[in-house]
């Protein structure tokens, strides 16, 4: 009895899984629902604007060479001549990299003691590189009489660079101000000092030494 | 000297060709700066309606002449109130987050420590896809007792490309060329070929301007029985272009 039961109640559960089956492709042949592109499409009534990116030349590039004064440490104060490059990120900031060569003089003791030589006539030359980051401080203008105005900065940088002297490297840190004078739209006028800072054992004496520079120049912007 | 003058051939770039436009002010009036900065002087005001022609551009500012034969700097927000001879508004280019995420080129300088010893480094990046890109690194460690030039080719994968914060993850190889110092009795060259994974975020600032900071980990294959680890952790300043 039991048993013939069983039996009954699968069957109806094999008629309900077979019915639900074929309800399934029956639900699916519902009317499809309108397509978009059937619907009706309101023109929006907006006048387009076309702005367009207009092309202006950018001038955030420099490029010039300067010539001055530097101070090595020990060895006398000789001429130094060099280039520097830059790109103005914003009115603010920049980034600066410069490139120098001085050759150095004598010391105190060569000068003193006639006939010794400390270092060779190729280690005395003294170049360096430095990568730096300046800012511009107190923008302003200057006259010249009364027709003649002119922009110009006060400029703060610091930096980090390799120094070249007496056959062997230095990591060099320099900070500085500088005084930028535009002529025109393009051309500059630059009066820096700066100080760069490395240490060197050449005499056997590990020592800190301050190298001063003082420059003038001239770049153009492009 | 060759670290300064890599820098030059992107100055090129930056330069547009054309040049000018006229374009009529629609704001009530436009402020003319003696310089291209906010701290120089307003020291003359262009009417709406008056016509002036851009000359060019410096950072986010605009040297304008006017029709009364006026010279002065304009800021980006003002000039965009403005329209050309067509009566469509002045729209210029600014540098954002987007452009930052599809930047192609970038370029920029750190400083560093290579075990213990200060390191200058600069490097140029292309960008091939969003998220991958190819750098040449050339480097100076000068320490007390050595000095090394190393050049890195690698390759970056960066995660999150459209994060302003953006980490990275990179694998190269390079050379390493090292020189004692000439101060020490037994001087020495060596050159030795390296490889390097390393990690690091890219922090987007302003314009086309960037902080970067990262960890590299070398290893140099030496010619002695040992290889060589040198660990370096870097931070500095980049843009992209």
């Amino acid at each position: 009895m039991a048993a013939r039961r069983r039996l009954l109640l699968l069957i109806r559960v094999l008629c309900l899984a077979a019915a639900w089956s074929c309800a399934g492709p029956v639900l699916a042949e519902q009317p499809p629902a309108p397509r978009p592109d059937e619907e009706p499409v309101i023109e929006p009534d907006v006048a387009q604007s076309h702005a367009r990116l207009a092309k202006i030349d950018t001038e955030d590039f420099e490029l010039g060479a300067f010539a001055g004064l530097l101070s090595i440490e020990d060895f006398g104060t000789n001429a130094v001549y060099g280039a520097r490059a830059a790109y103005h990120v914003t009115e603010l900031l920049f980034l600066e990299g410069t490139y120098g060569y001085s050759k150095a003089g004598d010391t105190l003791y060569e000068t003193l003691t006639p006939g010794v030589r400390l270092l060779s006539s190729q280690d005395r030359e003294y170049t360096y590189y430095d990568i730096a980051l300046g800012i511009n401080v107190l923008p302003g203008e200057s006259y010249f009489g009364s027709g003649w105005a002119f922009t110009n900065a006060l400029y703060l940088t610091g930096g980090i660079g390799g120094t070249s002297f007496a056959g062997d490297d230095y990591f060099t840190t320099s900070f500085g101000v500088g005084y930028r004078l535009l002529f025109n739209d393009w051309l500059a006028l630059h009066v820096d000092a700066r100080d760069h800072i490395f240490k060197r054992d050449l005499f056997g004496e590990n020592k800190t030494t301050n190298n001063l520079e003082f420059s003038g120049g001239l770049t153009v912007f492009f | 000297m060759v670290l300064l003058w890599l820098l030059l051939p992107w100055a090129g770039a930056a330069q547009a060709a054309e040049i000018g436009g006229r374009v009529k002010v629609t704001a009530p009036f436009i402020e003319l700066h003696t310089g291209p900065g906010a701290g120089y002087p307003i020291f003359y005001v262009v009417d709406r309606d008056h016509w002036m022609t851009i000359e060019e551009r410096r950072t986010d500012w605009f040297r304008v002449t006017t029709e009364a034969g006026k010279d002065g700097w304009v800021s980006l927000e003002q000039i965009e109130r403005t329209v050309d001879a067509d009566g469509e508004p002045t729209r210029f280019k600014r540098m954002t987050l987007a452009d930052f995420t599809g930047r192609r080129w970038e370029m920029g300088a750190l400083y560093g420590v290579l075990d213990d010893v200060d390191l200058i480094s600069v490097y140029g990046g292309y960008a091939i896809t969003r998220n991958l890109s190819l750098e040449l690194w050339l480097q100076q460690a000068l320490g007390k007792f050595s000095h090394s030039y190393l050049v890195d080719l690698g390759l970056v994968h960066q995660m999150f490309p459209e994060w302003r914060v953006s980490p990275f993850f990179g694998i190269g190889g390079g050379v390493i060329h090292t020189r004692t110092s000439a101060s020490l009795v037994e001087s020495s060259d060596t050159t030795d070929e390296t490889l390097h994974v390393g990690a690091g975020v890219r922090a987007y600032l302003t314009r086309r301007f960037m902080l970067r900071a990262e960890y590299k980990e070398y290893v140099v294959l030496t010619s002695r029985n040992e290889n060589e680890e040198i660990e370096k952790w870097q931070l500095g300043v980049a843009f992209f272009f």
